[in-house]
């Protein structure tokens, strides 16, 4: 009984109790789910395009930022190192595309998906030895100091981060509606056979979805770097993107940005509130919990395409 | 040479080097081998980097300075576990038998791997040391004959903490509220039964709060405790990311960096340099102080480093886990040196080895000698002690190096402690169907 009034009712009863605090969590949790969907909008694009999930996401995350901190300790200035880490991760598209997918054209998705893996893999091993398993420091200068409005704390870098996902959104939303190339991407993303048939380059798509995905991968690993210092851990955060897919749809960018608002809020609130009834530590766990239980109900997320094949 | 790195990096990528990387072993005859299970690559390489160095680089320096021990060279090999336990079991039984003795003596530097290898140890009759790491009760040496847990113990650990608080407090703990945040592993869990004991004993508060491995998120833990709990102290029982996350995030709710305290895991540079001002004021207990002047350093650079074959970078020399990693060395070829005094300077077995370590006495005057004062109190193991009564310290970052900030703190052994170790470890023995040696009789 009690641990039924500990998980039923106590929860609200802490939060009407106290609301600056709930409001507090739910700030947090928010930005915490722009950071996981800084991650999520790579997956996102690259599945867009391509139809397959990128398995090495989280390592081109860690690989970007290995690159750019690592050419900020050799001395150079950041605006240098920040040209070359793109220099970087454009030829590493183009490598990607030439060496890993061109002979797997119209291959099963699933020949694809390991293909990423076998690209994580190459990427966490090859970063790493060429700039070390140390952790690198990298300080853009933010400052991490509370900040309170009217009662409730909330993290200026968390804010900052708010702010470059908005904007890194804003641009893709831009980028595939309105361009020709986004246009393309989409057509791609559809049929690989058909895309071919009306003239759209394949080639020149993937690697120009593959330079995009990296560069969303370099700026994810920049905030996350800066937040937690530039160190294999890195990689793991798309761990954290996973559930946000999942909620939001693979195919949406808006679905990456909202279902990362979800993901972060809920799994923050039912940490704080929820999770003493059942001994902590729930989060990471309750994300995905959550992501599943929305699919119960929308299968392809919340912005997912939905797919109707004739039988 | 950025070019080298790249083409060495993409060649050994491609036939999938990063899993284990061995350091190539010195010739395997006539030398004494020392297995290093060690960790370069994974997400807590951070911290197993200058640990693997220090380790290493102490073998180098008594091969290059005293041809090894007794004249035994050193055969160092490592093998990378990357602080998990399947491949630290790998690593072991492919190291376990190599070298013209077998494998002198392990330290896996990972609590996970400890439990994974203790059945192993016993039937393979292979010591292993796990300094400042491991479980607690393997202290008594009666029930885990071929375990050392010298010099201190994660139980030790929290109970020296805790008697720092309570002088910090006027010597009283009452009423007050500790929070325990700490890694959900099984090295995590190690200080709850110790922090729950004296919870009761000196009236305190304990709130606890496990953090996922990895720990990259840790907001809502921090909300809770800045914002709700508003403990008196926290204490953190971190690795990895976790601890310079944590940091953050302490400061991100304006909890006082003065009032976080973090065991010696979870106080190192690669904790705090990531953290930046966020780590200003952190406190942490260590059993290795870290510093570059003590004598055995000096040592290091001039045999190892001047004639370019350390492992690490000169400039790693004397922080927080390269001096640990030093200090765990120094452990290891004592027990071996100790061995050779009674069966003679050889290639020892396992077996004699774990003798050699069981009566290991590092007192002033043999720290003296071996350039450790002040690095390390002194410790004295014994069959039934094998913890051997290390101490442990205080220590604050101030932003750019560690300040010592107590003096050696002696944990309460004599009191609730040994009884804790021998409890536990008779319920272990009795588990496991292990009759108790005889220690009176040894």
């Amino acid at each position: 009984m009690d641990f039924l009034y500990n998980l039923l009712i106590d929860p609200l009863v802490q939060i009407f109790t106290y609301p600056i605090f709930a409001l507090e969590v739910l700030i947090g949790g928010l930005l915490s789910g722009v950071m996981y969907s800084l991650v999520a909008l790579g997956f996102v694009l690259i599945f867009k395009a391509s139809g397959v999930f990128n398995f090495a996401q989280g390592a081109m995350v860690l690989f970007a930022a290995l690159f750019f901190a690592g050419f900020i300790d050799t001395g150079l200035p950041w605006y240098i190192a920040l040209l070359l880490t793109i220099g970087v991760m454009v030829l590493l598209a183009m490598t990607i595309e030439r060496v890993v997918l061109r002979p797997l054209v119209n291959q099963p998705h699933i020949i694809l998906f390991m293909a990423t893996i076998g690209i994580t893999y190459f990427l966490d091993g090859f970063g790493q030895t060429i700039w070390g398993s140390s952790v690198r420091v990298l300080d853009l200068g933010i400052p991490n100091n509370p900040m309170e409005f009217g009662g409730v704390l909330i993290n200026q870098f968390d804010m900052v981060a708010a702010v470059v996902a908005g904007t890194l959104v804003a641009a893709l939303a831009v980028f595939f509606q309105k361009t020709r190339v986004g246009r393309a991407l989409r057509a791609v993303a559809d049929d690989h056979q058909a895309a071919l048939s009306v003239g759209i380059p394949l080639k020149t798509i993937w690697a120009i979805v593959w330079t995009v995905a990296g560069l969303v991968g370099l700026v994810a690993g920049i905030m996350w770097g800066a937040k937690l210092g530039v160190q294999f851990s890195l990689a793991m955060v798309a761990l954290k993107a996973l559930p946000v897919l999942i909620l939001g749809g693979f195919t949406s960018i808006p679905g990456a940005i909202i279902g990362g608002l979800i993901i972060g809020a809920g799994e923050k609130l039912a940490e704080v509130f929820w999770a003493p009834a059942i001994g902590g530590g729930i989060e990471d766990w309750f994300a995905y919990m959550l992501a599943l239980a929305f699919l119960l109900f929308r299968p392809q997320g919340l912005f997912g395409e939905k797919i109707i094949e004739r039988v | 040479m950025l070019l080298k790195k790249i083409t060495l990096a993409a060649v050994s990528a491609a036939i999938g080097a990063t899993a284990l990387i061995s350091v190539p072993a010195v010739a395997q005859e006539g030398g004494q081998y020392v297995p290093g299970t060690v960790y370069r690559s994974g997400p807590y390489a951070p911290g197993g980097i200058p640990w693997a160095d220090g380790y290493g680089d102490y073998f180098a320096m008594l091969n290059e300075r005293d041809g090894g021990i007794g004249g035994v060279p050193i055969l160092y090999e490592e093998c990378d576990t990357a602080y998990n336990n399947d491949k630290g079991v790998e690593c072991y039984e492919r190291m376990k038998n190599k070298g013209p003795t077998g494998a002198s003596v392990f330290q896996p530097l990972s609590t996970g791997i400890t439990y994974a290898l203790l059945d192993r140890l016993r039937s393979d009759k292979i010591p292993m040391i796990t300094s400042g790491l491991g479980r607690a009760d393997a202290t008594i040496g009666s029930v885990f004959p071929w375990v050392f847990t010298l010099p201190v113990t994660y139980w030790a650990g929290a109970d020296a903490i805790t008697q720092y608080i309570k002088a910090e407090e006027g010597g009283s703990l009452k009423g007050k509220k500790i929070a325990l945040v700490y890694h959900d592993s099984a090295y995590g869990k190690e200080p709850i039964k110790t922090l729950e004991a004296l919870a009761v004993k000196e009236g305190f508060q304990l709130d606890l709060f496990p953090v996922p491995h990895p720990g990259l998120e840790q907001k809502a833990t921090w909300l809770k405790i800045g914002r709700q709990l508003r403990p008196d102290y926290v204490v953190m029982w971190g690795w990895g990311v976790m601890n310079s996350t944590a940091m953050k995030e302490a400061a991100a709710v304006g909890f006082p960096a003065d009032k976080f305290i973090g065991v010696w895991w979870s106080g190192s540079e690669v904790d705090t340099v990531p953290a930046g001002d966020a780590a200003k004021g952190f406190k942490a207990a260590q059993f290795v102080l870290p510093g570059k002047d003590f004598p055995v350093l000096k040592d290091v650079r001039t045999h190892v480093y001047d004639k370019n074959k350390g492992m690490g970078k000169p400039e790693e020399i004397g922080s927080v886990i390269y001096n640990r990693g030093i200090a765990a060395a120094v452990l290891s070829a004592e027990g071996i040196k100790v061995a050779q005094d009674k069966y003679g300077k050889k290639p020892l077995t396992g077996e004699e080895i774990r003798w050699g370590i069981e009566n290991i006495d590092l007192s002033p005057e043999r720290l003296k000698e071996l350039g450790l004062t002040g690095m390390i109190n002194p410790v004295k193991v014994s069959c039934n002690d094998h913890e051997g009564g290390g101490d442990v310290i205080m220590t604050q970052w101030n932003g750019t190096g560690w300040d010592t900030v107590s003096d050696w703190i002696k944990p309460d052994r004599d009191g609730y402690l040994r009884a804790m170790y021998e409890e536990s470890a008779m319920q272990y023995a009795k588990e496991k169907g292990i009759e108790p040696r005889d220690c009176s009789k040894e």
